[in-house]
């Protein structure tokens, strides 16, 4: 089985922090990381390998320091990484990326004649933390034209080209199966990731990455970067900092009673009826 | 060509550009340029984010140029037209469409043009009546029974055929499991762009383009995104961010059946739904919450805020630093990667507010924390604070509650 | 400070602490108290390829050694030094075998150990037989082309839950301790059985329990190197796991001073935290002084070691006492800085002091240490050497 696993180099944004004043981020010090989501999607292509068979290859469209994330990736069990790389794809909006993604998907995949090249199954996380969209998978599976499906908590078996998965809705979940290849996102459910192993750590540090342009990857640069974005972003600004209301401070019976007292006087209540 | 650039010789050297720039993208380290001794800015390509930020500051030297070209769009004159996406399944209309419909409603102020519905499924029409009532002007309708509630593949090919053939030029979903699948394989089909997450949405009073603005690094700071070339205009809105619609007294809408589409085959396939009742749902919908951060400190502690939640017949929510603990399952988590809810009120107990929780909870109507740092971030946005241990001020809160003193 | 490891050595240290942090401080206060055996960290540990560090490349190992493992135990002690113990005894269980095996053997037990799939024990003591373990009174009497073992081990880590055990026994009593063999048994192996596991006072996430030999018949291929030989295999054997026990300790003391330290500032009396205290600044440099030391000596022991220097006995006893002694010193002194806090079991310290109190007793008690570096010096003195 032929398993692309797409990932996102990321700051990590649970740290990222605003400079009150020059309100800019500050970005020192703020690591680089594997987008949390897609670090389960690297743990099920390789458990999908350990059961059926085949090789995990994971990608990334990034700058040269993406290259990181990529070996982090071998040491969890991938089996190759290629980083794609060109000043062409700077300011790719989701439309752009996916676009880029596909091409190379394609490309990796070797087989011109069969849809997504010859690949079976492409993963990614549902959603990367810096831009939160979720829109790449749809996007990637669109330009492949093949099937996708979202929010994936479980794949249950893969069988003569058949994969049947279930699929996390607001209110519980759906099972459905759909013809390989698909794209599939992946929710933080489907599974715990293993840690890295020290053979894949050696293997990561000697791994060739090998640098992908949009030349390797056949692509029509009108369609890559800033110019195959459609959305553009035109402003930034730090949003406004809300201003507090009323703190109470002292032992728990004076604030909780004083507490209570205010709500009520506001003619608020929040004692269950 | 690259498409931002500095020009060397109009640089002085000011340093304004740097400091407007959030990316940390533009440093003073280029040849001196037009003042003598001042060396000239550099733009990290690989950190710009093509913002303009910089350009903005640069107004009086104008050393920085951005080119913004886009591949070709739709005729943009041709598209009129505020649409959204009906979103339905197992027998209702999803809860975040009457807030977009509402969305698109404030939207037809500025535009004065009709707000459509994109309505395909089986048996939808039973939907026609509820979208009129919102003020929906026409519904386009696509009824058929080969079409499954989770088809989302013939789904998604048929909004896009409508779109290429009434050319709206906006078109807005809910940022639900769902339409955040669906919206952006239609706008890969139509090659048009789509902003997830808006948080605001209105009309740009010059040009007349859909200002899109949405959180970006994990809430930290807020982006305004333009589809300046491209049609329709797509964005999501997630469920609990807009006001919902007002019913309209005398609803006058239409509804055009659209059969001459033709309805493709699914490559999916439909197999079952399992409900799950989690209080995922109750977490959304409820009037009161109580959540629980790092300051719980110990999984065991939960009883407490399950307590207080008793308490006030309330729901349970968590900060992610309490769900990446496994403290408590994802469905609790309330920000920015989790739940966006709008309680009557919100009692935030050993959270210390960061941005991206924030994101989550700041619309709603009253803010309670219990923190024991007088520093916390959450103090800022809460409508009252109580600084102390959670652990004795929610026991005591219980008990006051209780004992209706 | 830097002890200049290479990048390899760093790697596994690394390595080592990510899954201390993230695997083992969560459920560190929850296996203490249920004393239920880690077998989930174990596999972690497996499948994170950890047992590989300290056996050869030919059995599927990385091809480290002794500081190598001193490393991974240091960084899982820090966290647990009770479940840091289930690795750490499989490597006291496996070194006999690195040491004394066959090629027969070798092929049989260690990729199976380095591949975390089984783990080790190893079963020197009994009732009559701690320090003085010449007094062992465990038989392998010798029938045609079997052994047939008797007798009762006592307070062996990982009993009941190791696959292999490294068995001393007499295979020729009236010899005396040259009259000792070493063996290996594999659990479940019909006549041999485990008595209750022991209810300890810290360590508590290791399993000890009695080994129970009645009639327990095994093949002769399960000798290891020769009759006659077991005293030797058991001290060579211990020589070389001693700055485990050190490095053990030294996890212990590092993580008790770093709670100390964290909480000394936290803590606020009369209007400072206590950290502004001398009194308190000089607890914590004497304990961060006696840590490092005792990290240099672990360090310097278990390089000594790997290096196939003839004479470690000294070297790795001074380890293992000053390593025990400065953990027991640490914790205690931990404890005293958390006050009431450090007292309650809420709070991790009095844990960690229950654990120090065994790296003072186990694997040669800190009096027997003493004496062989005594007898050490003394020897040399009579030789004329410097």
């Amino acid at each position: 089985m032929k398993i692309i696993i797409c990932i996102k180099q990321v700051p990590d944004t649970t740290n990222v922090r605003i400079n009150p004043e020059t309100n800019t981020l500050v970005r020192e010090g703020v690591q680089s990381i594997i987008n949390p989501f897609d670090v389960y999607a690297i743990e099920e292509g390789v458990r999908l390998k350990e059961k059926y068979g085949g090789t995990v290859t994971v990608i990334t469209m990034g700058p040269p320091q993406a290259a990181e994330a990529l070996r982090e990736s071998i040491s969890l069990g991938a089996d190759a990484a290629y980083l794609v790389s060109d000043r062409a794809f700077a300011g790719a909006d989701t439309l752009a990326t996916a676009y880029a993604l596909a091409c190379a998907v394609k490309k990796l995949g070797g087989d011109a004649a069969a849809p997504a090249g010859g690949i079976d199954v492409i993963l990614m996380g549902r959603q990367a933390i810096d831009g939160d969209t979720g829109q790449v998978g749809p996007g990637v599976a669109e330009n492949l034209d093949i099937s996708h499906v979202t929010d994936i908590r479980r794949i249950e078996e893969i069988a003569d080209g058949r994969i049947v998965v279930e699929r996390l809705l607001e209110e519980g979940y759906a099972r459905i199966a759909a013809r390989l290849p698909v794209v599939l996102t992946v929710v933080k459910e489907i599974n715990t990731p293993r840690l890295p192993s020290l053979k894949g750590k050696l293997a990561a540090r000697k791994a060739e990455i090998p640098v992908l342009k949009a030349v390797d990857i056949g692509a029509d640069t009108e369609r890559l970067g800033l110019n195959g974005s459609p959305t553009q972003v035109m402003k930034i600004f730090t949003p406004p900092k809300p201003g507090g209301g009323k703190k109470f401070t002292g032992e728990p019976a004076q604030t909780v009673g004083a507490f209570l007292s205010e709500l009520t006087a506001a003619g608020i209540t929040i004692r269950k009826r | 060509m690259d498409p931002i650039r500095v020009i060397v010789q109009n640089c002085v050297g000011c340093n304004l550009c740097v400091k407007a720039c959030a990316y940390d993208a533009i440093a003073l380290t280029g040849p001196v340029g037009a003042r003598e001794g001042k060396p000239t800015a550099v733009i990290d390509l690989v950190k710009c984010t093509l913002c303009g930020a910089c350009a903005e500051a640069c107004k009086r030297y104008k050393a920085i140029v951005i080119t913004r070209t886009t591949f070709k769009g739709q005729d943009v004159k041709a598209y009129a037209g505020i649409c959204v996406f009906a979103e339905h399944r197992r027998g209702k209309l999803a809860s975040v469409v009457p807030e977009i419909i509402g969305a698109a409603r404030e939207l037809q102020k500025e535009l004065s043009a009709p707000v459509s519905a994109i309505l395909v499924g089986n048996g939808v029409r039973g939907y026609t009546e509820e979208l009129r009532s919102y003020g929906v002007d026409e519904v386009w309708m696509i009824d058929d029974p080969s079409i499954g509630d989770f088809d989302e593949d013939v789904q998604a090919e048929l909004v896009a055929q409508i779109l290429m053939e009434k050319k709206p030029e906006i078109f807005l979903g809910g940022g639900t499991v769902v339409g955040r699948s669906l919206l952006p394989r239609v706008a890969a089909k139509i090659l048009t762009g789509l902003t997830a997450d808006c948080t605001e949405l209105s009309i740009d009073p010059s040009t007349m383009f859909l200002r899109q603005t949405r959180p970006a690094f994990g809430g930290n700071i807020m982006a305004t995104i333009l589809t300046q070339n491209h049609r329709p205009q797509m964005a999501t809105v997630r469920h609990k961010v807009m006001k919902p619609a007002d019913r309209v007294g005398n609803p006058s809408g239409k509804v055009l059946e659209l059969t001459h589409i033709p309805v493709p085959t699914s490559k999916l396939e439909f197999l079952e739904f399992v409900e799950e009742k989690t209080s995922t749902v109750n977490l959304v919908e409820a009037d009161v919450i109580v959540s629980g951060g790092r300051g719980i400190k110990d999984p065991k502690n939960f009883a407490l805020i399950e307590k207080l939640a008793l308490a006030t017949g309330g729901a349970v929510g968590a900060s992610r630093a309490a769900v990446d603990a496994g403290w408590i399952p994802y469905s609790h988590q309330v920000g920015q990667t989790g739940k966006t809810v709008k309680p009557k009120v919100y009692i935030a107990c050993g959270i210390s507010g960061a941005i991206q929780h924030l994101a989550g909870m700041k619309g709603s109507d009253m803010i309670v924390a219990i923190n024991s740092d007088p520093n916390a971030p959450i103090f800022d946005v809460a409508h009252f604070g109580i600084v102390g241990d959670l652990f004795q001020v929610i026991p005591e809160l219980v008990k006051q509650l209780e004992n209706g003193t | 400070m830097n002890y200049f490891l290479t990048d390899d050595q760093k790697m596994i240290k690394d390595l080592a602490a990510q899954i201390a942090r993230e695997k083992i401080a969560p459920i560190a206060a929850e296996l203490d108290e249920s004393q239920e055996f880690p077998w989930d960290v174990v596999k972690t540990l497996a499948q994170s390829d950890l047992f590989r560090v300290f056996i050869p490349s030919e059995y599927e190992g990385l091809g480290g050694g002794m500081f190598e493992m001193c490393l991974v135990v240091e960084e899982l002690s820090r966290a647990c030094s009770g479940i840091a113990l289930a690795y750490a005894a499989s490597g006291l269980g496996t070194i006999p075998i690195i040491l004394f095996g066959n090629e027969e053997q070798k092929k049989k037990y260690l990729p199976r150990l380095a591949a975390g799939e089984i783990l080790a024990a190893f079963a020197l003591t009994e009732p009559g037989a701690g320090s003085d373990a010449a007094g062992i009174k465990t038989t392998a009497k010798p029938d045609g082309d079997s052994f047939v073992i008797n007798g009762t081990k006592q307070w062996i880590t990982n009993g009941g839950e190791a696959s292999i055990y490294t068995v001393i026994g007499l295979t020729d009593p009236e010899r005396g301790v040259r009259g000792s063999s070493a063996i290996l048994v594999d659990k479940d192996h019909p006549g041999f059985t485990f008595g209750k596991k022991e209810n300890k006072m810290g360590i508590r996430a290791s399993a000890t329990r009695e080994l129970v030999f009645q009639d327990c018949r095994v093949p002769r291929t399960s000798l290891l190197a020769k009759e006659g030989m077991g005293f030797l295999v058991a001290m060579k054997t211990l020589d070389q796991s001693r700055p485990g026990v050190a490095s053990q300790a030294l996890g212990i003391a590092q993580g008790a001073m770093d709670k100390a330290v964290e909480y000394s500032r936290e803590r606020h009396q009369f209007g400072k935290p206590i950290s502004a205290f001398q009194g308190i600044q000089f607890m914590l440099a004497d304990m961060a002084t006696q840590v490092e030391a005792a990290r240099a000596l672990t360090y310097a022991a278990a390089r000594s070691i790997d290096a196939g220097e003839k004479d470690v006995s000294r070297l790795s006893a001074m380890a293992k006492v000053f390593a025990s002694d400065t953990a027991m010193k640490v914790t205690t002194d931990a404890v005293q800085v958390l006050g009431g806090y450090g007292y309650m079991k809420e709070y991790p310290v009095e844990k960690m002091m229950r654990d120090a109190k065994i790296t003072q007793i186990y694997e040669g008690t800190n009096q027997i240490q003493r004496e062989v570096i005594a007898l050490g010096l003394i020897k040399e003195s009579v030789r004329g050497k410097r």
